[in-house]
């Protein structure tokens, strides 16, 4: 509703009558345009019998227990291909996160103190390392995770490496999340306040303490609502598993076509899963960052300050994977 | 590396058709999400309730299944996408030899889930105008539409703009999986038979593949962060 205020006033007596009746107009003709531009065309072709239908919705039809036992299976495929994926994610997307702002800290750094030679060997060699970082993530961030996904799945038995689908599947994902998730998190710790740091160092913490204890609690807290954003961005990739062959929901409605002929009312059942296990992540991304802001202003003594809102438009962009 | 050289051609076909897919599917997204922006910003309620249903449904789902929808339950209505026929997008629908209807049902699915981002992202821009600029406008006596043209919509501009280079970002990444819906011939579909049925090495081919992506993508990006950084600067 709070785009009501920007562009609207406040209703009066004559707007809430106008809005009333348009209301009404709109609610018919909305009505009838879904008769007569969805309702007729999907029961001319006979979308509607029980015939289609029965085997998803009614206990009784003979294929109903063993097509929710293969949705099941599927279901469940999908969620274990998720939670690796995330975890596995979570772990890679965080340490590089952690390495990218080191180098960078490193390449930053005069090695003084050492033989002239040395510390430009030092510092090219961290300045390289800094840059080959770079061009991985961006060039990793840059590439559609389906290709990335078939690249892992054609190219690994390629060099002899075979493993189970379900692996190809993870890792596909797992290097473009991770790639992603480390960006998340990056510009996290580098939105913090410079004296964070700084005072860390001043009470003697070493650069991998200052990062375990201080920057990171902090990064995650403020990106949280970007992290679980990504994590329903990594539930819906899961449903790339069918291009590798897979097993996963997708897949298996697909075999249930195959038996049935009914595609329309396998992808509504499927579609319906998906959307409501989304739709409740998205609420509680939603939920944790009015937490969050709430939070941040009865601390308002901390001195923490929100993200600047181009990192989160970034970090909520980036939440529009496939 | 020679497949890059030898078959230089199948990788710049596979470049265009992706790009010409790629830019249909954002003229039709940004005009379709434009469409239900301005349904989730209306004060009917109704209307208002379509556009989040709209957006709740189609940001939730993978693009997958949308593909699927379009792919095999469009046929099962007995219907081709020949809506689509209309005279600009027929020329571009005959450059493809066999005319198949996979570009037409590949397109529909492109545009309809990047409508619901863009929706999203037009909508967060005129939320970002700050109450009082409307308020302003209105007790100078503007009118809603010049209240629209002059003050919040110049302002929401600025707002979305990165927003929705993101999302035209995230759906040049999108695209690649038209390749597995059955268009033959773009970039995707392209690896699949390099690598699989005509037996290529594998890493050339991913090496020619990567890089007409990411001619597609890092600049994009590239351009995106010089604006965010100097909007940053204007505020």
């Amino acid at each position: 509703m709070s785009q009501q205020t920007v562009l609207y006033d406040v209703p009066g007596p004559r707007q809430r009558r106008i809005t009333l009746v348009s209301s009404l107009v709109a609610t018919v003709l909305l009505l009838v345009g879904a008769y007569f531009l969805i309702y007729r065309p999907l029961d001319a072709k006979d979308q509607f019998s029980m015939e289609l239908w029965g085997p998803l919705v009614d206990p009784s039809n003979e294929n109903f227990s063993l097509v929710w036992d293969r949705i099941g299976l599927g279901l469940k495929n999908t969620l274990t291909a998720a939670v690796l994926a995330i975890i596995s994610s979570l772990v890679i997307g965080t340490a590089l996160a952690v390495l990218r702002i080191q180098l960078k800290s490193l390449t930053r750094r005069r090695f003084t103190g050492l033989a002239t030679p040395v510390s430009y060997l030092l510092r090219g060699l961290s300045v390289l390392l800094s840059a080959v970082t770079r061009v991985c993530v961006e060039v990793f961030r840059g590439l559609p995770v389906v290709i990335t996904i078939f690249f892992v799945a054609r190219g690994f038995p390629e060099f002899g490496i075979t493993f189970d689908t379900l692996w190809y599947l993870v890792i596909g994902l797992t290097i473009y999340n991770s790639v992603v998730i480390a960006e998340i998190l990056r510009s996290g710790m580098e939105g913090l306040p410079g004296g964070q740091g700084e005072a860390a160092a001043a009470i003697g913490l070493s650069p991998a303490q200052t990062t375990r204890m201080i920057l990171l609690p902090q990064a995650f807290r403020i990106m949280l609502p970007a992290l679980i954003s990504q994590l329903v961005v990594v539930l819906k990739d899961t449903s790339l598993g069918f291009i590798i062959s897979y097993e996963e929901t997708l897949n298996i409605g697909k075999q249930i076509i195959g038996a049935l002929g009914n595609p329309i009312q396998v992808y509504v059942v499927i579609a319906v899963l998906f959307i409501a296990v989304n739709y409740s992540l998205s609420k509680l991304a939603q939920y944790v960052q009015r937490r969050l802001s709430r939070g941040r202003k009865t601390a308002a003594t901390a001195g923490q300050t929100a993200p600047p809102a181009a990192l989160m438009s970034q970090s909520e962009a980036n939440g529009t994977g496939i | 590396m020679n497949v890059l050289i030898d078959k230089f051609d199948v990788f710049a076909g596979g470049f265009w058709l992706t790009l010409q897919i790629c830019v249909l599917a954002a003229i039709g997204a940004l005009i379709l999400g434009a469409v239900v922006a301005v349904l989730r910003i209306s004060p009917v309620p109704p209307l208002r309730a379509v556009g989040t249903g709209y957006v709740n449904v189609f940001r939730n789902m993978p693009l997958t299944v949308v593909m699927f929808f379009a792919a095999f339950g469009l046929p099962a209505l007995g219907s081709n996408a020949d809506f689509l026929r209309v005279p600009g997008l027929e020329a571009i629908f005959s450059r493809l030899d066999t005319d198949l209807p996979y570009f037409r049902f590949a397109l529909i699915a492109l545009v309809l889930y990047t409508a619901a981002f863009v929706c999203e992202a037009l909508r967060s821009g005129v939320n970002a105008v700050p109450a009082g600029q409307a308020e302003a406008a209105r007790s100078l006596g503007l009118t809603f539409g010049q209240n629209l043209r002059y003050v919040v919509l110049p302002q929401s501009w600025k707002a979305s703009i990165v927003p929705l280079g993101s999302v035209i970002i995230a759906m040049i990444k999108n695209s690649a999986l038209i390749g597995f819906f059955g268009v033959v011939g773009d970039l995707s579909a392209t690896a699949d038979q390099l690598t699989g049925a005509e037996g290529y090495a594998f890493i050339p081919v991913a090496i020619g593949i990567s890089i007409g992506y990411l001619i597609m993508t890092v600049p994009l990006g590239a351009l995106l962060d010089r604006i965010e950084k100097r909007q940053a600067v204007a505020r």
